[in-house]
C-alpha cells in the first residue's frame, strides 16, 4: 500500500529545528525528545527554556502537556520522534481531552528507528503519523510538505489556538549535537529558563 | 501549609490524602483507574482546588507530573500495583536522575486475599523495584499513621527534590475483594 504521505519532501531536521527555534520570541518552552530530537536541539544552542530529555522514551509529549498545563500563558513546543511516539500514542487522546491552547508536537518521522541502527517503523509503511493524531483527537495536524510550509504551520501553532501536531518527513542523518549528560543540571536550567526556580 | 497532625479517627483514608494533598499544595492529579481508589478519584474530580484527569498508561502520568513540577506545578499520580510495574524505566531515566519530587499513590493488591495470580506476582516486583532505585517509600497500613506518614513524606520529597511511592495496603482501604 501506498501512502499519500510518502510524497512529501524529505527534509533535514538540524534545518528545521533552527527554523523552529528562530521563531520563537516568547521564551517559549521547547521539549526535545529522547536521541536525535534533543541532539540537533542542543546543536541550535542552548536556550535556558528547553529541556533535552536522556531517557524515558516516549515521555516527550506528556511532559510537555504538564509545563503546558502548570504554566498556561508560556507556549510550550514538544519535538518528538516518530519512534518514540510510536511507543506512547496514547497521549495524544490525552492531549486531545485536555486541549491546552499553548501546546505544539512536532513529529520528526524519517520512518526508521536511527540511533538504534535504522531499523523501520510502521510509519515507514504503513502508519501515518498524522492521520493518527487526527484520529486521537488533535484537529490541529498536517504533515509539512516543504520547508516553507512547516515555518507557516509553526507560526500558527504558535499562535495558541489549541493543541497542533506538525509532522515532517525527515531524511536518516543522526542528530548532530551532543546533548551535556548532567539531567540535573538540566532540570534546574530548565527550571530557572521558565521561571519555576531562582 | 499545616504541620503535621494526628488523623482525625472519623475521617475515611480517602478523605485525609484528598486533604493532605491540599495541605501541602499539590494541585495536578494524573491517573491510571483503579477500584479501590474509585472514591478518592471521585472526590478529587469533584474539588476544584484540584486538576484531575486519567492518563493511558502511568509512565505518561509520570511524565506529565515531570512536566509540571518543573514548570513550578506540584503533582501526584495514583495508581494500582500491576501499574506500577510499567514505570522502571520512567523511574530510572527521568525521575531519580533529574530528582524530580515525583509523588506515587499505590492500591496495593497481589496480597492479603487476592484472587488473580498475575497480580500476586506482578506485586512481588514492586519493593525490589523501589529498593533498587532507592525510592523513598512507605507502606500504609494504619489509618492513625495515614495522615503522619504523607505529610511529612510530601514535605520531605520537596525538600530533598527525591520521589516518594505511598503503597496502601489493604489492611487500609479494604483492597479489592472476590465476588465469590
Amino acid at each position: 500500500m501506498s501512502n499519500a504521505f510518502h510524497n512529501l519532501k524529505v527534509m533535514s531536521r538540524l534545518d528545521l529545528t533552527r527554523r523552529a527555534v528562530a521563531l520563537l520570541k516568547h521564551d517559549e518552552a521547547v521539549i526535545g525528545g529522547i536521541g536525535n530530537a534533543n541532539f540537533d536541539l542542543w546543536e541550535t544552542g542552548q536556550r535556558p527554556q528547553n529541556f533535552y530529555m536522556l531517557g524515558s522514551m516516549g515521555l516527550t509529549i506528556p511532559i510537555a502537556l504538564g509545563v503546558a498545563i502548570a504554566q498556561p500563558k508560556r507556549h510550550v513546543v514538544a519535538l518528538e520522534g516518530d519512534g518514540s511516539l510510536l511507543m506512547q500514542l496514547g497521549c495524544l487522546t490525552t492531549v486531545a481531552m485536555q486541549a491546552p491552547k499553548n501546546l505544539t508536537m512536532v513529529v520528526w518521522d524519517n520512518g526508521i528507528y536511527q540511533i538504534t541502527g535504522s531499523q523501520p517503523t510502521a510509519s515507514k509503511s504503513t502508519a501515518d503519523i498524522v492521520a493518527i493524531a487526527r484520529g486521537a483527537g488533535i484537529a490541529n495536524s498536517a504533515w509539512a510538505a516543504d520547508e516553507d510550509e512547516f515555518e507557516k504551520l509553526m507560526v500558527r501553532a504558535l499562535d495558541g489556538g489549541g493543541p497542533s501536531l506538525i509532522a515532517a518527513r525527515i531524511d536518516g542523518e543522526p542528530g548532530v549535537g551532543k546533548t551535556e549528560r548532567d539531567p540535573v543540571a538540566i532540570r534546574a536550567s530548565f527550571m530557572r529558563g521558565i521561571a519555576a526556580k531562582k | 501549609m499545616s504541620q503535621t497532625t494526628a488523623a482525625p479517627a472519623d475521617k475515611p483514608w480517602h478523605e485525609i490524602v484528598l486533604a493532605t494533598l491540599k495541605a501541602n499544595d499539590v494541585k495536578l492529579i494524573v491517573y491510571v483507574p483503579d477500584r479501590v481508589l474509585t472514591r478518592l478519584i471521585a472526590a478529587l474530580h469533584a474539588d476544584a482546588f484540584f486538576t484531575v484527569f486519567a492518563a493511558t498508561r502511568e509512565e505518561e502520568a509520570i511524565g506529565v507530573i515531570s512536566g509540571a513540577y518543573m514548570a513550578g506545578l506540584r503533582g501526584a499520580v495514583l495508581m494500582q500495583t500491576s501499574g506500577f510495574a510499567t514505570l522502571p524505566n520512567a523511574l530510572a531515566s527521568l525521575v531519580a536522575p533529574s530528582q524530580i519530587p515525583a509523588l506515587l499513590f499505590v492500591s496495593e493488591r497481589g496480597t492479603l486475599g487476592e484472587f488473580n495470580l498475575g497480580q500476586a506476582l506482578v506485586a512481588k516486583t514492586m519493593r525490589p523495584v523501589l529498593d533498587a532505585l532507592a525510592i523513598e517509600n512507605h507502606t500504609i497500613t494504619r489509618h492513625d499513621e495515614l495522615a503522619f506518614i504523607v505529610d511529612r513524606s510530601i514535605k520531605q520529597a520537596y525538600a530533598t527534590q527525591a520521589p516518594v511511592v505511598f503503597i496502601l495496603s489493604p489492611l487500609l482501604t479494604g483492597g479489592k475483594v472476590f465476588a465469590a
